[in-house]
Order: C-alpha cells, then structure tokens, then sequence
C-alpha cells in the first residue's frame, strides 16, 4: 500500500491513464453482445420465480389462501415464510425491520408476500396475481407531514449538527426569515430492471447472478435466509443495465428469493420483475422536507442557519440513516455559517422503503443551501451569485463545516469565477433581465450554482477496498477487483490503471466479472468511490507484483533496482530493453509468484456520530453550472436553452468516461427537479409506476448548448489514484442550476421582487403555481 | 386463407405454423431465437430498449421504420423483413456506421439501452439524409436513457454518417433484393394462425376483414398494437381471437378529396403527419410530439381513435376541425355498409364509443381549414416530448366580416372522460369580437364544461387553468405576431427565425 502511493506522482511515460479511451464494453455494448444476466444461457432445467405483493399499504393478513396458485399452469412451487430455510430477514442494517415475506404485518403497498415459481416467467407472472389474501387495512401514512400528524416515528436514529449557539446567533442577526422547501424524490428508473439467477451447485453452494452495486452484502443475505456459511454463497455480476444507487440494497430481495427457491427446488431459478412491479416494490431517493430559519444582514452574510431535514423513509430503515446524515453533510454546500443548527428527521412511512441515489441525501441537503441563498439574496436584492459568493468558506475562522471538519482543499470561489467569466453570465443576466421586460408571455431565467462533495463513505469501515491480479506467462494479465461496473466506466478506468502499472497495452488486461468468489469482504461500489478505492487496491497488486519482479531481474541481469523501470510497451533493465512478456516469463522460470491481492484503506477519515464531530471525507469535489431557461407564463412549461459547466475531476484517469459521468449526471438531476415527479394515491399506491407517467429526461430535453469543461490543472490535493477525482455523484447536483434559473425566470414576474419559493419537482403546473404566486405576492 | 405465418429475420425466411397470437416480438426474439441483443426495459413501448427495425412494403416500395418489439405481434410481422442489432454487424466483424458512430462518441455507459438507440439511429439512416438535431431528436424521443444525457448520442447521429454516406448502407444496396423477397411473400389470402389455443386473423382485403369482424363481434382489433399491447404485457390479457388490420392496403391510404383529406384507418401517426402539417403547423406540431417515433411507425389514427382514450392527442383536433369518421360492416348479403358521424358523437363516456357489433372504423374525413378559419392545437404535458396530454386544447375559429367570431369549436382532451367540446366556452365566444374579454368570458364558463380529475399528470385545478390559458396563448397567437408563446419544439424554432 505505501509502495503504491508513493509511486503516484512519478510520470514515467504516457500512457494510458489520463487518455479518453472508450467504455471496455463499447464495441459489445452496441453491437448487443453485451451479457446482463437476463441474457446469460439458461441453466439446464431452469425455473422463473415470480413475487406476489399485497395490494394494501397498512395493516394485518389475515389469512392468505394460495390453492389458485399452486393449481395454475406450470406452476411448481409456492414460497411464503415458513419456507425459507434460515432467517425471515434482509435488513441491510440487521434492524430486523425487512422480513423477505411479510407474515403478519403489512407496510407499503407491494410489499412481497409469497413467491410463485413456474416452468415459464409468463406462468409465474400469471400465477401470481391468483393469490387470495384477506387483510385487517389500517389507514396508511403516507408522506411527511401524514407522518409528523401521526407522530412522528422514525425507522433510525437521527442526526444533529451542530456549531457556535444557534439561538443566539439568530437573535443577534440583523435580518432573519423562516421558511419551508419540499423536495421530491427520485426513481432510479435503470434500465435494467432488477433479477437474479441463482444456480444451485453440491452441498450447500449457491452461485447467484445478480444485478447488484454490493455483491458481498447479496452474498451475506443470501447466505442468511439459506442459513448457510458466507463461503458457500457466490455472487457475480459482470455489469448493470444502469443502478444509480438503486442496486445498492434493493437487489436482496430478487436474489434472496431466487435462492430460496433454488435451494428448495434443486433447480436454477430466475427472478425478474416487471418494470411496474418493479417501480412499486423498490425503494427510491427519498423526498425531503427542509424548515429553516436564516439569519442574515443587509450584505448578504449569514450569520446562523437552523434547518430541519424530514425525510420519507418508508417501511423499514435500509439506508435511510446514512442517507438523512448526508443530507445535513450537505447543507452547507460550499457555504460557511457562522452558527448552524441542523437535524434530520427519518420518518417512517407506509411506502417503499426509500435508499441510495446517487447523491445520496446529498443533493437533497444542497438543494436546502442553495434556498437559503436564494432566501437571502431576494431578501437583499442581492444577485443569487453575490451571496453565493459572500458566504464561501474561506480563510481559517470561516472554514468549518457543520460537522467540524475542516476545508483544505477549498477551490469554489475559483471554480465560479472561471465558469463565471467562461460563460458570460454578468452580460448574459442583464441581457436577459432587458428582454424579459419586452417579453410578455415567455420569460427567461438565469443561475450559477456551485457544488462541493464530500468524498468517502461516511461509515468509514467501508472505505476499502481489495483487487487481484493475475499475470499470466504470456504477458496477459487478468484483473479483478471488488468494484462493479453498472455503466460508469469504472472497469477501463481500473484497467488503464494496471495497463499503466506495467507498462503493458489495454488490450492485454482482461477485465473479469465482479465476484465474491475473487475478493471478497467488499464495499458497495456507491458514494462515487469505486475508482478512489479499486484504482488504489489493483495498483497496490501491481506494484506488489513490480517489486517481485524488479527484485528479480535485478538479481538476474546483475543490475541494481533502482535501473530497472516498467515503461510503455517494454521494460527497461540497466541498458537493456525487454518486452514485459519475456520478464514474466524468465520470472516464472525463476519460480517467481505473478499473481497478488492488492488492498487500500482510505487515510485520514474518521467520525463520531454521536458528538457530531470529525473528518468524515478525505477530500471534496468541486463544480459549477450555469443554467439558461425559459419558461411559459401561461402554461407553466419550460426549456434549459443552455448549460455551461466547469467540474473537478482532479487529474481525470479518463476525461471521456468522466466528462459522460458530468454530463449524464446533470441530466440525471434536472430530470430529478424538474419532470422526474413520484405521485402516491390516498391508498398508499405508486400512480407513476412506469416510464408512461413517470418521464425522465429524453433527447430533447437535454440543452441544446451543453458546454461541458473539466477543470484544468487541478490534481486532487490528497494522493488518490493518479490525483483523480471522484466523479460519479457530484455532477447530479449541477443541475441545482436548473431549479433556480427556473425560479429566476419566475422571479421576473414580480420585478425579482419576491422569492419564488419553487420547491422541487419544478413541473410546468408548479411553475404555474410560482408565477401565480409571485404576481399575487408583488399585488399585495 | 394461409395458415403459416412467413416474414424475413435479417435475410432468413421464417415460417411458423402455431403461433401465439400474441406472442410479442422481443419474447419471440429472447425465448425463442436466443437472440438476446434487444432489451425488454419497461415492457410497454415507452423506454425503446427493444427497439427494432421493420421493413415492409408500402405501395410497393420497401419502407424501414422503428418499432418497440416489446407491444408488436409476432403474426403482424406477416410479409415484412426483421432487423435486430444482431444483424448489423458485417460479415468480417467490423462495426455497422451507426454502431461506430456510437463507439466513437462515447454513446453507451451502461449499454443497456444501446441496441434500442443503434436501432433507431439505423432507421433515421435508412430513411433520411443528413438529419438536423432537431429531427435526431424527434427520432430518439422513444428511447430513453439514464446514464448519458443523450449528448454523446446525439453527436452519434451526426457522426455515423461522417462514417459511411447512407447510399453506401448494406441495407439500402440490398434494397431492391429485400423488396423482391417480401413481394413474394405477399398474398391477399386471410393469414389464420393459432396457438395456444387462441386465433389470430390478418385479412389483406377490406371485405375479408368485414367478414371476419362480422363472424368474430368479439374479437380485438389490432391496428398498431401501441395500447392493446399493454393489456397483454401488463394486463396480461389472454385475447382471442384477434384480428389485424395491418394487411387491408385500402386502410393505410390517405388521399386528397378537395374539401377534405380522407385519413385511412391505418394510416399511421408519421404518415399522418406528413399529410396533416399542409393543413396547419399547429398539427405538424401535434404529430411530432405524438408518442416516440417507434410509436408513431405503428400507432394508427384509427387506432387512437376507436381506442376511446380521454386523453389520445389527435381526437381534440380532429373534433376542433369538424372530422367525420367513417365506420364499415357487412351486412347480411355480404355488402358493406358505412356509417358517417360527426367524430364527437363517436365517444360517448369514458371507454365507450359508439361502435355497432361487426363494425370497423374504416376512415377519417378531416376538411381542411375554411379560408380565414383561426386554427390552434396545444398540447401540455410534464415532459414536453413523448409524454400524454394533461390537457390538450384544440380549437377553430371562423371571424365575420365584422371580427366578430361566427363559429368556435374548441375541443379539449384530459379535461373529462372524453375528447370533449366546450359548449358553455364556445357560446361565450359566439358573436363576440375576438379580443381579450371574449376570451375572458369563455374562460369563466369553462368550469361549466368541465370538472377535470386530480391525477398523476395535473390537478384538476392546474388543468382548467392551462384549459383557459390555452385560450389566451390562441388569442395572442391570432392578434400578436411578435409575441412569443412557445418554449420549445417547432412552433418555437420557427419564432425564433
């Protein structure tokens, strides 16, 4: 591990780190030859299991009569509880709040009850809905403010920030206001949707396919509820149809139950649910609730925030607490309050038990922050991007973050005013605002926003990571390592770091499927950290495996260590150059091992919940947005007509993968603020529970000027792989941009007189209600 | 009759037998041929993952569109060539232009929706040059994907011709080849197929097709299958027996009949459109944001009208230009009687139409715009492309010589459970010069037309506003030139010069 750091910064020779090289499955991926489990061959004598949910959101089951399902067509088994031969139980948090099968108590609509497992999908499918279940329905609660009426339970422990005295500071504050903001939540809508393939093997083995972001957390539930050793439970995964978070937890169940199935049949079984079912049964971003009150002066300068998070959580905790803590990890964004006073509310709900999204609470924190300057700046008359800028952190005094950890590597004052210069906005704002004056109907609105991120799992324990690398005689090298590849280019990022390490071409790294079997005790691949964490663990192999060989070939040809170099294409030893491939192979002769694990655990984090206090990230990254919009008094309906960004990458290992992470990303999160809007009815059932009423972004939704730029010259600070940046979350909330040009354009209608006030999802009928708002607002 | 069902997979002949009669095309593809290149991702032709490419012959002339595989018929493939991702790869291995285009541009992360965009891609190749955004666009508004906000894609679409100039396309060299294999398979024989113990019918002729409905009064018909697909994938409905309309020639045509356009029943939304933006942009513009582009190759303006959706997109326009729809059936004696009524008569409550046992709709009669008539269509929906209407206003005027309005038809869609005229509105306009308070009248009597739903797309309170507002964008589209209305799509292109 040393070793492998401290090699970092020695820039040997190009190669092919840092270039912008195509996704490793890109030729498959568009020729269809790409394998996602649902279209791996079948095992001889496959099954389909298929689930059948209750179809109430609260109460008790009385009885559940099954007869119509074991009687239809190919059916071949039933499974409720009493058949699952170890614990009755999926908490990711071993709260025991996740029952596989519901058994007594009912909690969202959709909840599993029993699963049907046919000769086809379609016979399961059908059998399913046979099920006769007589329920006691209570009144479901079902969002945030039901939740508080009924009293407020909470599905975990909820977190409090908190520094200087807030109360005080408030009071003393020359100016204050208070206000509420809600904020939706989010489908993943993957395009893969959830499955599982569980194959049977001797004695108690288990080998799942699964489409799953945590394969050593599928291999400990399904090692669970068959009541098995972990080391009998296999799980792979060669890549996702997309996860965004969504995979990080939620594929337990397909696979839990797949495995169960096949386990008590003997038989591989699939498991894979239909887009709506699929829409209803898992969890989604969460939807927030944020009550502030703000203290502020004539210039714009915070002096104290105190903000409430509420979140509906649904059913059961999943992740619901590190999530609501990111939340108020984020409610600062890049801004220093002098006082601040944060808390989280996880509310128990009867819906889908809400998770990960990439993000991770963290967008939903931001979007606070950037209200609370919006807040400030119509109550000044300030521009948005004048307080933006008055509040930064900066020098020591204004440097600590609600959670005590301190900003060292603060680079947003730069970021916004290279971006601010890049893309014109001071010219571009008093354009728009003249215009608007002579527009009646159609307004356009302008913002600037940044983000900071704070990277590192803020349970620290799951900041590791471990790859192996196998070098074979020929040269060839097989790479594996915890990380699992759902879309975001981590396996050619990992690969152009071990190609890299040994000076070797891309072409001779085979990337392998993900699997517990390889290297195991693994971490989600989530909080943007799989590069971080698998770039580090494979070159630490490869530099294990570099020193091995080093010592040999300096013993070998007599030469000294330190003349001995992996260059690009071949190796160099004292004065003689020799391929890679003929140093493995006198090596190997030589009974040199070519193979290692590597491993890394990120340095300097830790955190004390219970105080509050610590270091919970290794380092932040940055980005800005600038977002143009217009939008239709009279209906409510708008376009983003142009989006320039500046992010932080460090020293990208790919600026092609990383600038698809930015630009996916963004899109990603205006569809979240804008479009993206989840609807439950009374009865506790998801109305939008396939892409025909929930619409994420298409084509034309994108802005037709995306000017997208990395941030130049901007090694990361801290020595992660190559000085890189993590890159997967943080652009989601560059979008942040987009709400508020949106509530500029709205602002106009009241002479930007009048805060707006446009909570999120911003759909055109609630930008409707804005403009109403607002015009009423200057009227009185 | 013909009892094998033949079509073309790639440049094999296919024949089968016993055939489900509805088997979707993806299962039959992922099940039954191993061919797992197309993707199922929402299973009700929203997402495009299963796009595919179907070429068939229109008048004689091989025709390639985009279709979703996931809501298609296997049987309805009958006489038509299927092209899936598998089949675009050369011989020697090398990568189709369109699959290149994308490589290059960095076009796919997690790939998942890949194939369905290379499809659509292909098919925007095979049918047009040097397409500007805006039309890639409008060809990729049916595939959806999450992971790279389309950009990348896009310039895909740009680049693939770069690649390779379309005329050089191994699927336009074979054209004339392909077109000579599917004219073979062509016949005006009924297909009759069945499988699973459920009949599917696919008459080529108007009178065979009368007969059938005539003997099966029960029976589905299936024009596009872009609705009557979802009750078989997610109401897993087991229909039977079915019957297509895909093969009656007669129903697909569209002629001009001096007064008005006469619209087959097949005709689909693309042919529509092409048709329909002479008569106003206002419907140019409709038709492009009608469905994706899979949808709109295979959804019929018959189909979204005997479907009786409160919330199809072209009823409110057709109703607001007086349409007459034409309705067929065989009468004892084996002749064909027709049926003539006004379009809003049709619908008669929510999901109810006025469709007698053993009748078809077999045209639309649409006039054309009187000269002078005012003409405006909006459709207002959360997202702006492939999305359903909360509301959708359409609405025709015709002033007198004093400026005063003469006859109003204002139409609305989402508004109750019906396409549906507001009578109250249209009298609060009547005899009014067209300004600001007639406008304002019609708008405070639209609460007596309608008590619009609180659902997933709006509220009722948000409709009826928009229902009003709609009437106030008319109104200053008609009487301010220079004043912009629009925020997107071609209304607002052309504004912005």
């Amino acid at each position: 591990m040393a070793d492998a750091r401290r090699k970092l910064d020695i820039a040997t020779e190009s190669g092919p780190v840092g270039g912008s090289l195509a996704h490793d499955s890109a030729a498959k991926h568009v020729a269809g030859e790409a394998v996602y489990i649902d279209d791996i061959a079948a095992p001889e004598g496959m099954l389909h299991a298929y689930l059948g949910l209750s179809t109430i959101a609260h109460g008790r089951l009385i009885s559940l009569d099954l007869a119509s399902v074991r009687a239809a067509p190919g059916v071949v088994a039933v499974l409720t509880a009493q058949d699952v031969p170890g614990v009755n139980d999926i908490s990711s948090t071993h709260r025991h709040d996740e029952p596989l099968f519901a058994t007594d108590r009912i909690l969202f609509h959709g909840q599993p009850l029993f699963a049907v497992v046919a000769e086809t999908r379609e016979q399961a499918r059908h059998a399913a809905t046979l099920a006769e279940a007589d329920y006691a329905e209570d009144a479901p609660v079902i969002d945030i403010a039901a939740a508080r009426a009924a009293g407020g339970a909470l599905v975990t422990d909820p977190l409090k920030l908190e520094r200087g005295d807030v109360a005080e500071a408030l009071a003393a504050s020359p100016r204050r206001l208070k206000g509420s903001m809600a904020i939706g939540g989010q489908e993943h809508f993957y395009l893969e949707s959830q499955i599982a393939l569980a194959v049977p093997g001797e004695d108690e083995d288990m080998h799942v396919f699964v489409s799953t972001q945590h394969p050593s957390e599928v291999q400990h539930m399904v090692s669970a509820v068959l009541g098995v050793g972990s080391h009998a439970v296999t799980i792979e995964v060669r890549r996702m149809g997309g996860g965004f978070g969504g995979k990080e937890t939620q594929a337990n169940l397909f696979a839990c139950v797949a495995a169960v199935a096949a386990r008590g049949l003997k038989r591989p079984v699939k498991l894979r649910p239909d887009r709506d079912d699929d829409m209803a049964i898992t969890g989604k971003r969460h939807d927030f609730v944020c009550d502030y009150e703000i203290g502020f002066d004539e210039d714009g300068r915070i002096h104290a925030v105190d903000a409430t998070y509420a979140a509906r959580c649904g059913w059961n905790a999943d992740l619901s607490g590190p999530v609501t803590d990111r939340a108020l990890f984020h409610m600062d964004n890049c801004y220093f309050y002098p006082a601040v006073r944060a808390r989280s509310e996880p509310l128990f709900t009867n819906t889908c038990s809400n998770t990960a999204f990439r993000g991770f609470g963290g967008p939903q924190g931001m979007v606070g922050a950037e209200r609370f300057i919006e807040e400030v700046a119509y109550a000044t008359g300030l521009d948005p991007l004048e307080v933006r800028k008055r509040n930064f952190y900066g020098e020591p005094g204004r440097d600590v973050t609600p959670y005590h950890q301190t900003v060292e590597d603060n680079i947003a004052g730069h970021v916004i005013a290279e971006l601010e210069r890049r893309c014109d906005y001071q010219a571009r704002r008093a354009a728009i605002r003249e215009a608007n004056a002579k527009s009646a109907i159609i307004k356009r609105g302008i913002a600037l926003t940044p983000v900071k991120f704070g990277i590192s799992f803020t349970a620290t324990w799951f900041n590791q990571a471990g790859a192996l690398v196998h070098v074979y005689t020929d040269g060839t090298v097989a790479l594996n390592h915890g990380g699992t590849e759902m879309g975001q280019g981590l396996y050619i990022k990992v690969a152009q770091v071990v190609a890299q390490a040994f000076g070797i071409g891309l072409e001779q790294v085979k990337i392998t499927a993900t699997t517990t079997g390889k290297v195991p005790n693994t971490s989600a691949t989530a909080a943007s950290s799989g590069s971080d964490l698998n770039g580090m663990a494979a070159l630490d192999a490869c530099e294990t495996i570099k020193k091995r060989l080093t010592e040999f070939a300096a013993k070998h040809w007599q030469e000294r260590p330190e003349d001995i170099a992996f260059l690009q294409g071949r190796v160099r030893i004292g004065t003689r150059e020799i391929a890679f491939r003929e140093l493995v192979q006198a090596a190997h002769i030589a009974r040199i091992q070519l193979s290692a694990t590597g491993f890394y655990a990120t340095p300097k984090i830790h955190w004390d919940r219970k105080a509050g206090r610590g270091h919970p990230f290794y380092y932040f990254a940055y980005g800005a947005a600038a977002a143009e919009v217009a939008i239709d008094t009279l209906t409510g309906e708008y376009k983003v007509e142009r989006v320039d960004i500046l992010h932080d990458c460090g020293q990208s290992l790919n600026p092609a993968i990383d600038k698809g992470q930015i630009e996916g990303g963004f899109v990603q999160g205006m569809g979240w603020l804008t479009t993206e809007e989840l609807v439950w009815d009374e009865k506790g059932r998801l109305s939008t529970h396939a892409p025909s009423t929930y619409k994420i972004p298409v084509a034309s939704d994108r802005p037709r000027i995306f000017n997208v730029e990395l941030l130049e010259n901007a090694p990361n600070r801290e020595p992660t792989i190559h000085r890189s940046k993590a890159v997967g979350e943080p652009p989601l909330m560059l979008a942040i941009s987009v709400l508020h040009a949106l509530s500029d354009a709205v602002a106009s209608v009241g002479d930007y007189r009048v805060c707006p006030r446009l909570d999120a999802p911003a759909t055109p009928e609630r930008v409707l209600d804005a403009v109403e708002r607002v015009r009423a607002g200057v009227a009185s | 009759m013909r009892k094998t069902l033949r079509f073309l997979l790639g440049d094999e002949p296919v024949e089968i037998d016993a055939c489900n009669p509805t088997l979707t095309v993806l299962d039959w593809l992922r099940l039954e041929r191993r061919m797992t290149g197309s993707k199922e991702g929402c299973a009700e032709g929203d997402c495009g993952a299963c796009t595919v490419v179907v070429g068939h012959l229109d008048r004689g002339l091989l025709r390639y569109e985009a279709i979703n595989a996931c809501i298609r018929f296997l049987p309805t493939l009958d006489g038509c060539q299927l092209l899936t991702v598998e089949h675009l790869k050369a011989e020697d291995g090398g990568l189709h232009p369109v699959q290149q285009a994308m490589v290059e541009c960095h076009g796919s992360q997690c790939g998942f929706c890949t194939p369905g965009f290379v499809m659509s891609l292909l098919a925007l190749r095979l049918n047009e040059t040097e397409p500007s955004i805006g039309r890639i666009e409008d060809a990729l508004a049916g595939n959806l994907c999450r992971c790279t906000g389309y950009e990348p894609i896009i310039a895909a679409g740009r680049r693939m011709d770069e690649i390779a100039p379309p005329e050089t396309d191994p699927f336009l060299k074979q054209r004339v080849a392909t077109a000579a294999k599917l004219s073979a398979l062509q016949d005006s024989k009924t297909l009759a197929l069945e499988g699973q113990g459920r009949r599917f019918y696919a008459p080529a002729t108007l009178s065979a097709l009368a007969e059938l409905v005539a003997a099966h009064p029960q029976a589905t018909l299936v024009a596009g299958a872009t609705d009557v697909g979802l009750w078989v994938t997610k109401g897993m409905k087991r229909l039977d027996p079915v019957i297509y309309l895909g093969r009656v020639e007669e129903l697909r045509a569209i002629s001009d009949e001096g007064e008005h356009l006469r619209f087959g029943a097949m005709a689909t939304h693309v042919d529509v459109r092409e048709a329909a933006a002479g008569l106003s942009p206002q419907l140019d513009e409709l038709m492009r944001r009608f469905g994706g582009e899979q949808v709109r190759n295979a959804g019929t303006i018959g189909g979204n009208i005997a479907n009786g959706s409160p919330i199809g997109d072209l009823p409110p326009a057709l109703i607001a230009l007086d349409a007459t729809l034409l309705l067929a059936r065989r009468v004892d004696g084996g002749e064909i009687e027709r049926r003539a009524l006004p379009l809003e008569s049709f619908f008669l409550d929510y999901r109810k139409q006025d469709r007698r046992p053993g009748e078809f709709v077999e045209a639309v009669l649409v006039p054309k715009l009187p000269d002078g008539a005012l003409f405006h269509v909006s459709k207002v929906s959360k997202r702006f492309d492939e999305d359903i209407s909360a509301v959708c206003g359409a609405f025709r005027l015709r002033l007198g010589p004093d400026g005063r309005v003469s006859e109003a038809r204002l139409a609305y869609g989402g508004m109750a459970g019906i396409p549906k005229r507001a009578k109250a509105a249209e009298a609060a306009l009547i005899s009014q010069p067209w300004g600001e308070e007639a406008v304002a009248a019609a708008i405070s009597a639209l609460p007596r037309d309608f008590t619009p739903l609180d659902d997933m797309r709006a509220s009722a309170q948000y409709r009826l506003r928009i229902a009003g507002n709609l009437l106030r964008r008319f109104l200053i589209e008609t009487t301010q030139a220079d004043t912009q209305t629009r925020v997107a799509g071609l209304l607002a292109e052309a504004a912005h010069g």
